[in-house]
C-alpha cells in the first residue's frame, strides 16, 4: 500500500494548480511561487482553501469549519473511505516535514501580512491532537461545514461570553479565530461522551497529517481538499491553546515572531530564533503594563552633573581685573601639569575626574584664606571616597582659627568642669571610694602651623560637594590610628569602631592617616629645600631638629638617572611622627609652671626614667627608610625605558602601597591614591586587651580571720585586766611576780 | 576587560588611581591583536598588572569559544613580549597559597618552601625537584586565585547553551540602575560551589542559562564588595576588599563591563578587623 516516500503524490501535483485557479487575488499574494518551486506547489492546497462557496475565507472561517466538525463527526465515523489508508501514512512524513521547511523562504510576501504565519503552520505536531474523528468523508465534511457554520451562528452569544473571559489579552487576539477556538474548545466535551473509547488522536490515524491527502488510490481523481482542511484545522486549533500559564498561544506568537522576523530582517535568524522569541513575549508583557506608569526616575547622573556643572561657571560679578589678579598670583596648583607627569607612569585618576578636582581646589581657594594649596590625594572608602586638598591658611587667618579652636575647647572644658561641679555636690554625703588609677598625662596636640599639624586638610566626597575641614590630628590619634587597620566608610562622622578603642570619628581617624602618610612619603629630590639659616639655634629646644625650611634658590635640577639610581638623592621633607605621636618631642611629666609644685616633686623620680625619642630629622635620605622586613621601602623606576631622555623619574612608596612621587627637573610632587592603609607583610593583629588587673594588695589588715574562741576571748580578757593591774599596781612588785608565775601556770 | 575596548574601560576604572601609562596601552594595543591572531583565541581580555618590587607582570587571558573554560594566560614585562603561562594545578595554588610578600618581578625568581614537611621535601627531592617554587608558578597561582575568588560578570551577560557551553549573551542589554547596585545581579565566572546548595524554592526562581554561577552576594565575609556609582553616576564600580585593586566596572543600559587588577598580588587577609 505505501508508496516511496520521496515521491510526491501526483493528487496534490492537480490540485496545486486547481487551488492557485480558485484562489481568489485577495486571499493570497503569493500565486507565481508554485511553477518554480515544485515542492511548494505540492503543499500549496494545505495553504488555501479552493472551496468557491467559502464566502470569506480567512483564518476565522475557517476556524469556524473546526467548530463544525466537532459536534457533527461523530455520526460519519464508520463511512469514511479514508480509513483503511491509515497505515500508509508513515512514509509520507519526510514529505511533510519538507513542506515546513520549504514553506517560511516564499518570495513576494509581504512581511506584515498578519495572515500569512498561518500558511506555515500546516504540521500538527502536538502530542494532543484534539480528539477529533479520525475518518472523514467529502459528504459528511460538507454537511459539517454548513453544520459548522450554523452551530457557530447559534452560539455566537456564547462566544462572546467566553470573550470576556480573557480580559487581560491583548486586543488582537480577540479576534474571531480565538473566540471560535474557544468555542470549539467548548464543543469538544458533547464529542467526548459521544465517543468516550476513543484516546487522543494519533499520529497514525488519518486525518492527522497532511500528507495523508496526497496518498489515494484513485490518483487520477481530484481528491477533495477537505481532509487536508480537517488537519490544518486540527494543528491550528492545537496552536491556538493558550497557555494556562500566560494567556498566550503558541499560534500568536508565531505569528508575531515571523512577523517580527520579516519586519527586522536579521541575519543568521535562525541562530537568534531563541532570543526572538523572548523578545516577543517581552514586548507583549511590556504592553499589557501599560496601564501601570513607572515613577518618573530621578538619575544620579542627574543630580551629579548639576554639582559639576556648578563647578564651570564663574562666581558672579567677576570683572577683567580680578581675572589679572588671578593670573598674577593664586595658590591654586596646577593639578593638570602634575596628572600629566603621574600619568607617564600609569598613575593617577581620569583626566575629567582630575580637572573636576583642579576646579572644584580653585572654589576653595576663593572661599578660604589659602596661602598654600596641593591636591594631597585619594583615599578609597566603602561607600564613598574621599579626596583631599592640603592647605595652609594666611599667617592671619591662622592666628584667628587658633583662637576659635581655643576658645572651643575652653568653652567645652568650662562645661565640663560644671558638670563635675554638680555631681560633686550631690553625691557629697554618699561618696564612693576614689580610685587611685592615675591615667597617664595626656600628650598636648601640636600647634596648628607645626608638626603633625603643620597642615590643614580639606576633603570632600566628589568635585563639587563641599569641602570639609579636618579637626587637627591630636598625639593620641596617632599612636591608636598605628595599632589598628579599618577602612574608611566615606562618611566622616561614622564612628570607629574598634580595639583599642580610637579617640574620634572616622574624620579624626582619617586626619590620623594623612599625617601618617604625609610623615612617611612626601619626599622630594634632595637639594631643593634647605634649612633656614636663622633658626640655627632652634635645635636645643627640640630635640627633633629644625622644622622649617625654605626653598634652595640655587637648586640644581638632577638627572633622571641619578634620581632612579639612587634613593639618597631623594630626601623627606615631612618631619617624622615619633611613637609618641608628636613630631617635636615632649617630656609628658614637664610641668608647667601653674600647676602644683608638690606633684612635680613626686614625680621628679619617674621622669628620669622617660627617654626622649629622636627620630631621624628633617630632609633626611630616603634611602635610610627601612624597609618591612625584606620589602624595601621605596621602588623606584623609569616612567618608560624607550624613550630615556623624555623619562620622569618615579617613586612608589611598597610601605604605604599608593603614595608615589615624580621628580623630573625642578618639578616634584607627591600624591596618594589609595585604601589609606600601611603594608604588613604579617597579618593584622588586634592588639590584645591588658591583662585582668589585681584587685587589692593582699595584707594582714583585709584577711579575714577566724572569730576567737570562748577561752581565747576569755584569756584576752583576763589578759588585759591583768595589764590594766600591773599599771596601776607598779609599785606592788611581790605581787607582779606572784601573777607571773600564776601565767606560767 | 576586552582587549577591543581597553583604553575607554580602563579610564572608567581610573578612579582607583592605578592604570597605565601613555606608552603600556599604546604596546598593548599593538600587541594584544597580535596575540589573538597568534594564539588563534577568539578574544583577548587584559587582566591586569601584579607590581613586583623591581618589575610589574602583565597579564592578558585568551578566551576559546567557550567563555567557561579554562582561560589561556599570558604574562609580559613589557607589553610587548608575551610568554603563555602554564595552567594553574592544584598543588602549586597550594604551595603559593603560603607563601607571602611581595613579588620580585623576576619570573625566574625561587622562593623557599619554609613550610613544607621534611617527608614531603624528600620526596621532592627524589623527583629531581628543588623545595622551592619559582615566581612564575606563583604568579599562575595568584591569577588563578584571583579570577577564581573575584572575577566576576554582570548577570544575564553570559548564556548557557542547551549543550553546555557558554557563550556571551548577544541580546545582553546590561543591568538597569537599580539592579546594577545589588550585588546579587553579578556572578563569579567559575564553576559555582553555591549554586548546588540551593532550595528548590530558591532554585525554581532561577532561569538556567542565566543563572547557572554563583552570585555575590553570599560572599564570605559579608561586605567583601563596595559598589559606587562613580563618574557622576554613569559607571557602577565594584572593588574586591579581599583582593585590594580588582575593580569591575559595567555601564548601566550598556554592554560595557568587565574587571581588572592592579595590585600587589597579596590577598587581603586583615579584612575580617577592617569592616
Amino acid at each position: 500500500m505505501a508508496e516511496p516516500p520521496a515521491e510526491p503524490p501526483p493528487p496534490e501535483a492537480q490540485a496545486g494548480p486547481a487551488a492557485g485557479r480558485d484562489r481568489g487575488p485577495q486571499e493570497q499574494p503569493w500565486p507565481e511561487e508554485g511553477p518554480e518551486q515544485p515542492p511548494h506547489e505540492v503543499f500549496e492546497p494545505d495553504e488555501v482553501h479552493p472551496r468557491p462557496q467559502q464566502p470569506e475565507p480567512g483564518r476565522a472561517a475557517r476556524a469556524y469549519q473546526g467548530v463544525g466538525h466537532a459536534s457533527a463527526q461523530p455520526r460519519e465515523l464508520r463511512h469514511s473511505a479514508y480509513q483503511p489508508r491509515a497505515p500508509g501514512q508513515e512514509p509520507y512524513r519526510a514529505q511533510d516535514q519538507r513542506g515546513g521547511v520549504c514553506q517560511p523562504h516564499a518570495p513576494g510576501r509581504a512581511p506584515s501580512q498578519s495572515r500569512s504565519p498561518e500558511q506555515y503552520l500546516c504540521q500538527p505536531h502536538g502530542r494532543e491532537q484534539a480528539p477529533y474523528e479520525p475518518q472523514i468523508s467529502e459528504i459528511a465534511d460538507r454537511q459539517r461545514y454548513t453544520l459548522g457554520q450554523d452551530s457557530y451562528r447559534a452560539q455566537e452569544p456564547r462566544q462572546s461570553a467566553y470573550e470576556s473571559y480573557a480580559p487581560g489579552l491583548d486586543p488582537y487576539q480577540t479576534h474571531a479565530p480565538r473566540s471560535a477556538y474557544e468555542t470549539y474548545a467548548l464543543q469538544e466535551e458533547p464529542y467526548q461522551a459521544y465517543e468516550p473509547g476513543h484516546g487522543p488522536y494519533q499520529p497514525h490515524e488519518p486525518g492527522y497529517g497532511l500528507y495523508q491527502l496526497g496518498y489515494s488510490l484513485y490518483e487520477d481523481q481530484i481528491p477533495d481538499p477537505n481532509p487536508r482542511l480537517l488537519a490544518i484545522q486540527n494543528a491550528k486549533a492545537y496552536l491556538l491553546k493558550s497557555s494556562t500559564a500566560s494567556g498566550l498561544n503558541l499560534y500568536d506568537h508565531l505569528a508575531n515572531m515571523l512577523t517580527k522576523i520579516l519586519d527586522e530582517q536579521p541575519t543568521n535568524a535562525v541562530d537568534i530564533i531563541e532570543n526572538i522569541s523572548k523578545d516577543v513575549k517581552w514586548a507583549q508583557f511590556h504592553k499589557k503594563m501599560d496601564t501601570l506608569r513607572d515613577e518618573h526616575e530621578i538619575l544620579p547622573t542627574f543630580e551629579a552633573a548639576e554639582k559639576r556643572k556648578a563647578l564651570f561657571l564663574k562666581a558672579h560679578g567677576e570683572g577683567d581685573e580680578e581675572l589679572e589678579d588671578e593670573i598674577a598670583e593664586t595658590p591654586l596648583p596646577n593639578v593638570m601639569e602634575t596628572a600629566f607627569y603621574f600619568e607617564q607612569a600609569g598613575i593617577g585618576l581620569s583626566k575629567d575626574e582630575t580637572y573636576h578636582i583642579f576646579l572644584a581646589l580653585k572654589q576653595l581657594i576663593s572661599v578660604q584664606p589659602i596661602q598654600t594649596c596641593r591636591f594631597w590625594g585619594k583615599i578609597l572608602g566603602l561607600e564613598m571616597n574621599y579626596i583631599i586638598a592640603e592647605v595652609q591658611y594666611h599667617d592671619r587667618a591662622e592666628e584667628e582659627e587658633a583662637e576659635e579652636e581655643e576658645d572651643n575647647e575652653e568653652g567645652g572644658k568650662g562645661m565640663g568642669e560644671d558638670k563635675e561641679g554638680d555631681e560633686d555636690e550631690e553625691k557629697e554625703d554618699d561618696e564612693p571610694p576614689q580610685s587611685t588609677y592615675k591615667p597617664p598625662p595626656v600628650i598636648p596636640k601640636e600647634d596648628n602651623g607645626t608638626g603633625t599639624n603643620k597642615y590643614i586638610y580639606f576633603v570632600c566626597n566628589e568635585p563639587g560637594k563641599p569641602w570639609v575641614k579636618l579637626p587637627p590630628v591630636t598625639p593620641a590619634q596617632i599612636v591608636c590610628a598605628r595599632k589598628i587597620k579599618k577602612f574608611f566608610t566615606g562618611r566622616l562622622d561614622a564612628p570607629v569602631v574598634s580595639f583599642p578603642p580610637f579617640p574620634g570619628n572616622e574624620a579624626n581617624y582619617l586626619r590620623a592617616q594623612i599625617a601618617r602618610i604625609s610623615a612617611g612619603t612626601q619626599i622630594g629630590p634632595i637639594g631643593f629645600y634647605q634649612f633656614g639659616e636663622e633658626e640655627g639655634d632652634e635645635e636645643e629646644e627640640g630635640g627633633g631638629g629644625r622644622d622649617t625650611y625654605e626653598e634652595n634658590p640655587d637648586f640644581q635640577p638632577l638627572s633622571v638617572v641619578e634620581m632612579v639610581d639612587s634613593l639618597s638623592m631623594w630626601v623627606h621633607h615631612t618631619q617624622n611622627i615619633l611613637k609618641q605621636g608628636r613630631c617635636v618631642w615632649l617630656n609628658p611629666f614637664q610641668k608647667s609652671e601653674e600647676e602644683e609644685e608638690g606633684e612635680e616633686e613626686e614625680k621628679a623620680e619617674e621622669t628620669d626614667e622617660v627617654h626622649q625619642e629622636i627620630g631621624p630629622p628633617l630632609l633626611t635620605p630616603v634611602s635610610e627608610d627601612e624597609g618591612i622586613q625584606n620589602v624595601p621601602a621605596w621602588t623606584a623606576q623609569y616612567s618608560t625605558n624607550l624613550v630615556p631622555q623624555y623619562a620622569v623619574a618615579i617613586l612608589q612608596s611598597n610601605r604605604w602601597p599608593g603614595a608615589y612621587a615624580f621628580a623630573s627637573g625642578r618639578r616634584f610632587d607627591n600624591i596618594y591614591l589609595g585604601w589609606g592603609h600601611k603594608y604588613s607583610p604579617e597579618n593584622h593583629t588586634p592588639s590584645l586587651p591588658p591583662p585582668v588587673q589585681t584587685e587589692y594588695p593582699s595584707g594582714p589588715e583585709i584577711t579575714e580571720t577566724n572569730d576567737p574562741t570562748v577561752e581565747e576571748e576569755q584569756a584576752l580578757k583576763a589578759a588585759q585586766e591583768e595589764a590594766l593591774a600591773a599599771v596601776e599596781e607598779e609599785e606592788e612588785e611581790e605581787e607582779e611576780e606572784d601573777e607571773d608565775e600564776e601565767e606560767d601556770d | 576587560m576586552d582587549a577591543a575596548s581597553l583604553p575607554a574601560a580602563l579610564d572608567l576604572v581610573a578612579s582607583g588611581g592605578a592604570g597605565l601609562s601613555p606608552e603600556k596601552r599604546a604596546a598593548l594595543g599593538a600587541s594584544l591583536p597580535l596575540l589573538q591572531r597568534d594564539y588563534r583565541f577568539e578574544r583577548v581580555w587584559f587582566w591586569g598588572r601584579i607590581q613586583g618590587l623591581r618589575g610589574a607582570y602583565y597579564i592578558a587571558e585568551g578566551l576559546g569559544p567557550d567563555r567557561a573554560a579554562p582561560r589561556s594566560r599570558l604574562y609580559s614585562l613589557n607589553c610587548v613580549e608575551w610568554s603563555l603561562l602554564p595552567p594553574a594545578s592544584e598543588d602549586t595554588v597550594a604551595q603559593a597559597e603560603k607563601l607571602k610578600g611581595r613579588f620580585q618581578g623576576d619570573p625566574s625568581f625561587e622562593y623557599e618552601l619554609t613550610e613544607i614537611k621534611a617527608e614531603d621535601a624528600e620526596k621532592l627531592i627524589e623527583d629531581g625537584q628543588q623545595p622551592v617554587i619559582k615566581e612564575e608558578a606563583r604568579l599562575v597561582a595568584t591569577i588563578e586565585q584571583i579570577d577564581k575568588a573575584v572575577g566576576i560578570i554582570p548577570r544575564g551577560s553570559f548564556v548557557k547553551t542547551p549543550l553546555g557551553s557558554v557563550h556571551e549573551n548577544r541580546n545582553f542589554e546590561g543591568l538597569s540602575l537599580t539592579e546594577a547596585k545589588k550585588l546579587s545581579s553579578y556572578f563569579h565566572l567559575t564553576e559555582p560551589v553555591n549554586l548546588k546548595n540551593k532550595t528548590l524554592l530558591e532554585k525554581a526562581d532561577l532561569d538556567p542559562s542565566t543563572d547557572f554561577l554563583d552570585s555575590l552576594e553570599h560572599d564570605i565575609p559579608k561586605g567583601s564588595w563596595t559598589v559606587q556609582l562613580e563618574k557622576g553616576g554613569i559607571v557602577v564600580v565594584l572593588r574586591s576588599l579581599l583582593w585590594l585593586g580588582l575593580t569591575f566596572y559595567h555601564v548601566p543600559m550598556t554592554k560595557q563591563y568587565g574587571y581588572v587588577y592592579f595590585g600587589t598580588g597579596e590577598k587581603n587577609l586583615d579584612l575580617p578587623f577592617m569592616l
